[in-house]
């Protein structure tokens, strides 16, 4: 247990997976509206604080799983709860604890019917969301993973739009079909290894059809997650049709959760047959990005418009990991957490303006610029952010993505420039429209400007779009330790074994 | 006092034998009198849990696996009586005979877990099947439902012949060996004494206690049955009857030495033909009885999938798999008769919005379903992943992949009745009131399938050491 830096005292992971759980308990015997409202606001903001512990405790040297806890769980199968995060995870647990306050808050008027319900199904979402980042034993990460799984779908089942069941059901059924193999992978590398210790899963000798195999099944599961592009036809679906919370979660974490797995399992697991299947997937990628862009281009749904835009970003972060280099990988997963600003905030705009209009539609939406001036300022912002301006976070994001695609293959690179361009075009399309619309705009002036608590939900993540859109220095320091350890890892690997991919690819 | 459950059992069946003499039993007589027995039977398979004995020459084993096998049963039992003891499926005039029969046939399977020898096997078998044909033309046909008829028909027919075919088979066995205790007959097997009379005899057998699990070959009797059956009984069918099966078929596989090979290849072909064949059927079902026939039939193929690895760690993995599949299917049959207002069947959009009308239920309801669709952190999910991982284990990586895909086809009917239940609109249908007992009920089973989900180690444990003690 080497790898593991175990945390004495508090158990903090323990405590940041299983507060919101215990909340959601209090939920079940005491169903007020209001209470219901506050105590979540309380708990995931309370779940937020805490987790600020983890980036002060945070060793940026050590490559190592820290805040580590290891208990026996299931002894007979050599299944332990373990739990630890490192530089890749750690972004990602401090988004998840912190974009949920605001999840709540955005639901605070949106949701009218059965609040304690949504309450509850948002808090058991960021139980097994936390998990999912920092679970280090196989079992205990598919759990979570399946069980969000439940929460996830009462969402978009109960508070959804028109179209929940087909939504909802066509969530569910991808997601689990995509993950159903990826359990039969896990016993397999078990079978192997002889424990479901992640990290001891890594850089082992498998022969390579055994890695091929696993990487498949690990990469339809994930890549559906992400969603990569010919698995992509669940999200608009989703993110149409879910209540705004969800939306945000949908966007911000759980597409994180594809490209964490990516990272976090099939380049340590299976290094050869990611060496193999890396250039096909970089297409796939590219794919991703141009068909995400050319299709939010043409929508007049403006949720649709930024799910298909997620596609695109998306495509982005999934290219900056198969580059396999420091400055892609960097940039993946800086622009993880971009994206998780960016249209997380996008979503909460366009769940506003629904609010007042009761349409998603970008006709009825446009010229609000004139009644809500608060309101067009957040959204130009992140409009601008979403394409990467600079001076916005994604712009440091796509920027290292790109550098580290040069690195690697120049056409590839190339070919992922026309998506920036795409991106400025459907993004300028969709800030022109709702600031200024044209001579033929609906009467808006029954729109009244944001409130405290709308400004009060949308400016930190203002804050972050500049922050790490001017120095994003902190943020990749607190990645950089662990994806130097990754590549150097890969490099030995490469070093110790000839590798067919090379041949076989170019 | 080593067999004080069977005795309670039959105490019972006599006392409502009583009872039934009378013009027109009182309900409230019937409903506690049921209640009590059924408390009485789990608290007396847990006074005896530890008692060991051999009786009647050694054909009547009391041991470890036995008297855990009774309080499963009892445990199921009690369930069973408080979550459907209104019976409305069934007029008050026969109630008191419908619980004689009842009590036998689980008297008849306490019998049969503890039967190590063919003609007490033989015997307890018949005692439990010929109760549980009864029970189902007692369906009430005041409400127009006449199709109990049939499906007792069907039942008793099959049976019959199911029960004929294991006879055969257990006569060429005696035959072959020249003894009916099964000791002495799974020496003889173990011994690698492969003459086609032997794989015959052992198909035939087994063949009659696939009938009882409802595996592929054998299946064919489930949907109308079940349909067919009032949903209490129903509820019976599908639960208890398979312990006993269970435990049946693990005394019969055990052999030290190990199994022969076509018999490890013809369970295989069976576990997956049972998972296609119960999914894809169940996909296009719209009673939720005849659904859960048939998903079923696609959990007999996964225990199956337990026994092929042929060592104790599978047979535990089994009794766990038997054992939350049994809880889960409580649940929803606790649901299912709850919500049914005058016994009649339910189609899956008659549960429309019972999220609006019974919330708790609606809960219990979907608890159920996401654990036997294999949805962590629920108990579906954990015995699904360890028995794949055993049969994996013992490099059966075709069967263990087609069992996989056949999870994802399986979550789109278990998903189907909780969108009706969480999305659909309730369409004027009333609300639904439920004893707070049965509520507490439901409760307590809701809380056993996540606890045995999430804390599986003691349980597997424990079985897979009882099993080693027959080895």
């Amino acid at each position: 247990m080497d790898l593991l830096l175990i945390k004495e005292g508090l158990p903090l992971l323990t405590f940041l997976i299983f507060l919101p759980l215990a909340g959601a308990l209090v939920l079940l015997f005491y169903h007020g509206e209001s209470f219901a409202r506050l105590w979540t606001l309380v708990i995931t903001a309370l779940t937020a604080v805490t987790s600020v512990l983890l980036l002060s405790g945070f060793n940026l040297t050590s490559s190592k799983y820290q805040f580590a806890e290891a208990y026996d769980w299931i002894p007979r199968l050599h299944i332990n709860y373990i739990v630890g995060v490192d530089g890749i995870s750690i972004l990602l647990v401090i988004l998840t604890t912190f974009i949920m306050p605001f999840c709540v808050l955005a639901s605070w008027k949106y949701i009218k019917s059965r609040v304690a319900s949504f309450m509850f199904c948002l808090l058991v979402m960021e139980t097994s969301m936390i998990g999912v980042f920092v679970a280090l034993d196989f079992v205990l990460f598919y759990i979570f993973w399946e069980f969000m799984l439940i929460p996830m779908y009462l969402l978009i089942a109960i508070w959804g739009g028109p179209r929940k069941v087909y939504a909802s059901i066509k969530f569910f059924l991808y997601t689990l079909a995509g993950s159903v193999l990826l359990l039969v992978a896990i016993i397999a590398l078990y079978l192997k290894t002889g424990s479901f210790f992640i990290p001891a899963m890594m850089w082992q000798e498998y022969s390579l059809t055994f890695q091929v195999l696993v990487f498949l099944a690990f990469f339809l599961a994930f890549a559906i997650k992400v969603p990569m592009f010919p698995f992509h036809t669940w999200l608009p679906a989703a993110h149409v049709e879910a209540p705004t919370a969800g939306s945000v979660i949908l966007a911000s974490v759980l597409l994180k959760m594809g490209t964490y797995g990516l990272l976090r399992f099939c380049l340590p697991i299976t290094p050869d047959a990611t060496m193999l299947l890396a250039t096909p997937i970089l297409w796939l990628s590219i794919a991703g990005i141009v068909y995400g862009g050319f299709t939010a281009l043409a929508q007049q749904d403006m949720k649709k418009l930024i799910a298909y835009s997620s596609v695109g970003h998306m495509g982005f972060v999934t290219l900056g990991i198969f580059v396999l280099n420091s400055r892609g990988l960097e940039g993946a997963i800086l622009q993880m957490i971009n994206h998780g600003v960016t249209t997380g905030a996008l979503f909460l705009c366009v769940g506003m303006i629904y609010e007042r209009t009761h349409s998603r539609d970008l006709a009825v939406a446009s010229g609000v610029g004139k009644y809500m001036p608060w309101f067009v300022t957040f959204v130009a912002v992140f409009s601008l952010s979403s394409f990467g301006f600079p001076g916005t976070n994604s712009f440091i994001g796509e920027f290292l993505i790109l550098a580290g695609t040069f690195e690697h293959n120049t056409i590839l690179a190339l070919a992922a420039i026309p998506g920036a361009v795409l991106a400025a075009a459907y993004m300028l399309r969709l800030l022109q429209k709702v600031v200024w619309g044209g001579i033929a705009n609906p009467d808006q002036s029954y729109l009244a400007d944001l409130s405290v608590r709308e400004i009060v939900t949308l400016a930190p993540f203002l804050f972050f779009v500049f922050w790490i859109g001017l120095g994003p220095q902190p943020f990749i320091d607190l990645i950089h330790t662990s994806v130097s350890h990754l590549l150097e890892q890969l490099n030995n690997w490469q070093q110790h074994h000839q590798v067919v991919a090379t041949v076989l690819w170019r | 006092m080593v067999i004080l459950p069977e005795l309670v059992l039959l105490t019972g069946a006599l006392a409502f034998f009583v009872v039934s003499l009378g013009k027109t039993p009182d309900r409230n007589v019937v409903k506690f009198t049921a209640l009590f027995f059924g408390l009485a039977t789990f608290i007396a398979a847990c006074l005896s849990f530890q008692s060991q004995a051999t009786l009647f020459y050694g054909v009547y084993a009391v041991d470890q696996y036995s008297q855990m096998f009774k309080v499963l049963i009892g445990f199921s039992l009690a369930i069973l009586l408080v979550a459907g003891q209104y019976l409305k499926g069934i007029e008050v005039s026969v109630r008191a005979e419908y619980y004689l029969f009842l009590l036998l046939s689980v008297l008849g399977l306490m019998m049969l877990v503890s039967s190590v020898e063919l003609i007490a096997i033989f015997v307890s078998l018949e005692l439990s099947s010929f109760a549980l044909y009864l029970l189902v033309p007692m369906r009430d046909d005041r409400t127009g439902i006449r199709m109990q008829m049939e499906a007792g028909m069907k039942y008793i027919l099959f049976g019959v012949m199911a029960t004929g075919i294991m006879l055969y088979g257990m006569s060429y066995l005696f035959g072959l060996t020249g003894t009916t205790y099964l000791k002495d007959i799974m020496t003889f097997l173990s011994k690698g004494n492969l003459q086609p009379a032997v794989v015959v005899a052992v198909l035939m057998t087994l063949g009659g206690f696939f009938y009882k699990l409802a595996v592929f070959p054998m299946h064919f009797w489930v949907p109308d049955i079940y349909q067919g059956a009032s949903n209490e009984t129903t509820g019976f069918i599908a639960t208890i009857p398979k312990l006993g099966a269970v435990a049946l078929l693990i005394r019969f596989l055990i052999v030290p030495t190990g199994h022969p090979q076509f018999l490890v290849e013809l369970l295989a072909v069976v576990a997956v033909c049972s998972m296609f064949y119960g999914n894809l059927s169940a996909l296009v079902q719209k009673d939720i009885k005849r659904m859960l026939g048939f998903s079923g039939i696609a959990h007999a193929g996964f225990i199956t999938l337990g026994l092929l690895t042929m060592n104790g760690e599978g047979y535990g993995l089994a009794i766990y798999y038997i054992a939350g599949y049994v809880l889960m299917n409580l649940a929803c049959f606790l649901v299912i008769s709850n919500v049914s207002q005058a016994g009649e069947n339910l189609l899956i959009e008659d549960l429309s919005g019972l999220y609006q009308r019974q919330p708790v239920l609606a809960f219990i309801l979907a608890v159920g379903l996401f654990g036997l669709a294999g949805i962590p952190p629920f108990v579906g999910f954990m015995g699904k992943f360890m028995i794949l991982a055993s049969a994996l284990r013992a490099d059966h990586l075709l069967v263990v992949c087609l069992a996989a895909i056949n999870t994802a086809i399986a979550i789109y009917y278990y998903l189907s009745v909780v969108k009706a239940v969480y999305t659909a609109d309730p369409g004027g249908r009333p609300s639904v009131l439920v004893h707070p007992a049965i509520q507490a009920v439901g409760v307590i089973v809701v809380f056993a399938i996540v606890l045995m989900g999430a804390l599986p180690a003691k349980f597997v444990d424990f079985a897979g050491a009882v099993v080693q003690t027959l080895l």
